[in-house]
């Protein structure tokens, strides 16, 4: 520690999380922590962690809303397990955030909320502040937030209510000056945001920030300054990005790179609600969304939509799969491109649906009647879910197919650094439909994709139907039984035969050892932290990280047998293991939680490490 | 109708949209009186073959599309106005036809009806209703009246029925009309009409199932009972019906009531005269509530109103007022307004 007022300490990496009601504007306070340090040149992975409900009664328990950081000088794949820093809005945000504080650690209060209503509410028969033990294990800083603000905003002509709203970004302020940030991107985004609709709003926020900040200053007790230098990373452009928003603009980018138009249809689910928000605001690229009555609808229309010659794309989250699975055995058995992205979230029914869970991959493999394989491919990270949104596209149309995508809850909320793509760069999607000078057979099949060809309405000449019924080559519906295994054959070896066009899979560490871990989806950043950590300390440890979960890739099993113990590590009950065992009869150990929350990478390290000796 | 083609004038008859394969409803079937209609329609309407597309759901009537040469989707059980919906949203300009029945679209797809006509797309919607469940046999259906006995209502069915037109009204319909598969000529005109009519066209169609609900139909439309009992729409003309006209319809307060020109002694001019373009959907409502055996069912066209954009014109209009500085710029996009430059 360094004592002197006003000077440094040089760290490389910090975790920071930001905890109060859900009506105190933590989100928007993480968020713009996170653009700013972004800007700053650190590496940075976010977690919000928000409940369902909108406004739980204030001062409650239920009612907590916080959102993590971690960000650093070296490459950061986490949020981080523990915060070296907390700031607590009011007693039920330390309440349920303070065991998770590092020992020493910073502990920031608004010292207005202890007061007995929100101590009783929390839980407390005591206030906490007063306790000694709470004083000498962290480095406790009470602010007087509430009173502070006002007094910063005295000037401002805002009712009084209104004034203490702005008491978040006196708190963030105050950590600008902690971890050395500068106010300029928020002061922008201020300006942005309310300059012109409501600049007594901008106004007053800008005091706040400022005031917290400047309280950095003059506090005694915020003697402890540190500095985290830029992270590397390779030349180029770079944007903050979160799941979601990289998902949009990979549908976005697909589309225009198919040469098809861009048509979305979804329902409000969380936590896929953003990309149907975020493509409805692009209509300017041409992209068509509609707001279904449900999810069956929204299938529905997305098939018609494929049908006619769009990229048809939805996403929603494990309760809207459950009412999508018929139209996807339609989908399957007409074999047009569909892509369905599933954000999934804790289950089942509606489960956990603002806490992050992987447990839809058994959902995706089998939820349909009949044998209808459907290709799934998973995002890795939030950055990831850009390029997964292009594979997702190729499959569909270049196997005429439905697929579906799998995100989760924490990478599509999360948010990390972009190395923004150069749009030349990327492999162009356009597949022809039928030449309406050849003969039409509407199953007829490529030898090597074995797709069957495109005709859309409008083709003279190749006028055809579809629909749910087994067909024979021709398009006729056939009830003949050979005709059916043939068909349920073909469309199964043609989904198998995705996997010629994967890449070799990447093995992270040696090619062979005592231990592979497997994973899958947004569990990639805490596998790579723990494996990397355990291969630092000479351990023979490698891990893989899937994208392809169905086919799977063809070098997987021969990859799974170079090592003496395979260990599967997800956020379910072992779905990805079962598969895994079932398809390469290996004795695979499953490393599971069902908690709601991202994988530590402590607790993955522990557990690595019990098969490692 | 001759049509100009890029390949140069087309002229279609009804031979064209029939294709090859065998037609497989049961013999006797209203469905094939429908069938004949729309092949005999499709080919006066002005549109190229490739340019219609029939959507349907499950039942015996959503088998419709396998029997039209044209574009078709037979999709699944309820689900055909949203499949119809994307149709015509990727491509206004395709002449779209979405063929259900009672089960199928008052049912299991209750909903998706509702918001299909709601939304007004520029679709013409077939309901086939024969009251019954014919495909999983002969159970009773949303629109069977009460006390019908089926296998799945031995002791008879206690459901109130939905009326299709009063929904359709009550989804606020633009054009709601009814037709029987026992009129050739009725079925082509109210299906041109359908076409014409730009929005969601819903159209009723009383259709006989011969095997699992026989002749219910036969009390209204049945050649000797039709006279008395149907009360045929003209649009501009009094209500008038009976096999000598000699019965009208008349307002009474806010109810309606069956007159006797001569008996009642009542002027023609006393009576209501036909208009659907009333925008009040009152008018139209009462119409559909009239029912057998208390009144006349009325044959025609119910409603037919304008100034309700469809949905795949707003839908363009938006993309057009998006792209009216010019379609976006891709890097633009995802360069954003917060990006950083790592040297």
């Amino acid at each position: 520690m360094i004592d002197a007022k006003g000077s440094f300490k040089e760290i490389e990496s910090a975790v920071v999380r930001f905890a109060g009601d859900s009506g105190d504007g933590m989100q928007t306070v993480g968020e713009r922590f996170t653009d700013t340090t972004a800007f700053a040149g650190n590496d940075i992975a976010t977690l919000p962690d928000f409940p369902a409900e909108i406004r739980a009664p204030a001062g409650t328990l239920a009612g907590v809303s916080g959102f993590q950081i971690q960000f650093g000088s070296r490459q950061i794949l986490t949020p981080g397990d523990a915060p070296d820093a907390l700031v607590a809005m009011n007693p039920a945000a330390l309440k349920s955030n303070l065991a998770d504080l590092v020992p020493g650690g910073m502990l920031v209060v608004n010292s207005d909320a202890f007061k007995r209503a929100n101590l009783a509410k929390a839980g407390y028969e005591q206030n906490p502040l007063e306790d000694e033990d709470l004083r000498s294990k962290y480095n406790l800083i009470e602010i007087d937030l509430t009173n502070l603000t006002k007094e910063a905003l005295a000037e401002c002509d805002l009712k009084p209510s209104d004034k203490t709203r702005c008491k978040n970004f006196l708190a963030l302020g105050f950590m600008y000056f902690v971890y050395d940030r500068t106010l300029e991107t928020t002061l922008k985004f201020f300006q942005d945001k309310w300059g012109k609709r409501l600049p007594v709003v901008a106004e007053a926020n800008s005091l706040a920030l400022k005031a917290g900040y400047n309280l950095g200053e003059t506090m005694e007790v915020a003697r402890n300054r540190y500095q985290i230098a830029k992270a590397p990373a390779d030349a180029g452009r770079y944007r903050k990005i979160s799941g979601n928003e990289a998902l949009v603009y990979g549908l976005t980018v697909a589309g225009k790179k198919s040469k098809r138009d861009l048509l979305y249809a979804g329902y409000p689910i969380t936590p896929a609600s953003p990309v149907l928000e975020g493509l409805s605001a692009l209509k300017r690229f041409g992209v068509k969304t509609v707001q279904a009555e449900d999810e069956i609808a929204a299938m529905g229309i997305a098939l018609g939509a494929s049908f006619t010659g769009n990229l048809a794309v939805c996403a929603t989250s494990g309760p809207g799969m459950c009412l999508k699975s018929e139209f996807m055995g339609l989908a399957s058995i007409t074999e047009l491109p569909l892509i369905i992205c599933n954000i999934q979230r804790g289950g089942p029914s509606t489960g956990l649906p603002t806490k992050v869970e992987q447990s839809d991959l058994l959902q995706g493999m089998f939820c349909r009647n009949g044998d209808s394989p459907i290709p799934i491919i998973a995002a890795h990270s939030a950055s990831d879910c850009f390029d997964t949104a292009l594979e997702a596209a190729r499959i569909a149309l270049t196997y005429m197919t439905p697929v579906i995508l799998l995100s989760d809850l924490y990478i599509a909320n999360g948010s990390e650094p972009w190395a923004i793509p150069d749009l030349s760069t990327i492999p162009e999607l356009e597949i022809p439909f039928a030449n309406p000078e050849d003969e039409y057979v509407v199953y007829r099949r490529d030898p090597e994709t074995l797709a069957r060809e495109q005709a859309i309405p409008g083709q003279a000449g190749l006028e055809h139907r579809v629909g749910g019924l087994e067909k024979n080559e021709a398009g006729d519906v056939s009830y003949d039984p050979e005709n059916h295994e043939k068909m349920t054959h073909l469309r199964a070896d043609k989904v198998a035969a995705i996997a010629k066009s994967i890449p070799p899979l990447e093995v992270l560490g040696e090619p062979e050892g005592d231990l592979l871990v497997l994973g899958w989806g947004g569990t990639y950043g805490a596998i790579c932290s723990a494996v990397g950590n355990l291969q630092a300390e000479g351990y023979s440890v490698s891990s893989v990280h899937l994208r392809h979960l169905s086919p799977f890739p063809n070098d997987l099993g021969e990859i799974l047998g170079r090592f003496k113990k395979v260990l599967v590590a997800e956020l379910n009950m072992g779905q990805l293991s079962m598969l895994i065992r079932s398809k390469y009869l290996i004795d695979a150990i499953s490393y599971s939680k069902i908690q709601g929350q991202p994988f530590h990478v402590s607790e993955l390290t522990k557990r690595f490490l019990e098969h490692l000796q | 109708m001759t049509i100009a083609t890029a390949e140069g004038p087309e002229t279609l008859t009804k031979k064209d949209f029939t294709p090859p394969n065998e037609v497989k409803w049961c013999p006797g079937c209203g469905d094939y009186a429908i069938l004949n209609a729309v092949q005999r329609t499709f080919p006066e309407l002005g549109v190229a073959r490739k340019d219609f597309v029939v959507v349907s759901g499950i039942g015996c009537s959503s088998r419709f599309p396998y029997y039209m040469n044209t574009y078709g989707f037979h999709t699944i059980h309820g689900r055909a106005p949203s499949v119809a919906l994307g149709v015509k949203v990727a491509n206004p300009d395709l002449s779209v036809w979405m063929i259900t029945g009672d089960g199928d679209g008052l049912s299991i797809g209750g909903n998706h009806l509702l918001h299909l006509i709601r939304r007004n797309p520029d679709i013409n919607v077939l309901l086939f209703n024969n009251r019954v469940y014919g495909l999983t046999k002969g159970q009773y259906s949303p629109t069977s009246e009460i006390g019908m006995k089926t296998k799945s209502t031995p002791m008879g069915s206690i459901d109130h029925p939905v009326n299709p037109l009063h929904f359709a009204l009550g989804c606020e319909a633009t054009f709601a009309a009814r037709t029987t598969d026992t009129d050739q000529k009725h079925m082509l005109e109210i299906f041109k009409a359908g076409f014409e009519h730009k929005g969601t066209s819903f159209i009723e169609i009383f259709q006989n199932c011969v095997i699992f609900n026989h002749k219910t139909h036969d009390p209204v439309t049945g050649r000797e009972n039709r006279p008395d009992q149907v009360l045929l729409l003209e649009e501009g003309k009094p209500l008038i019906f009976g096999a000598e006209r000699n019965k009208g319809i008349r307002l009474n307060g806010l109810d309606p009531e069956v007159v006797s020109l001569e008996a009642d002694d009542v002027s023609e001019e006393e009576l209501l005269v036909h208009d659907p373009k009333r925008v009040n959907p009152a008018y139209a409502t009462m119409l559909a509530e009239m029912q057998h055996p208390d009144f006349p069912t009325p044959l025609g066209v119910l409603r037919k109103i304008e100034g309700k954009e469809p949905y795949e014109d707003a839908v363009s209009a938006q993309l057009e007022s998006a792209q009216s500085k010019g379609e976006g710029d891709l890097e633009e996009l995802l360069v954003g307004s917060d990006s950083w430059v790592v040297e």
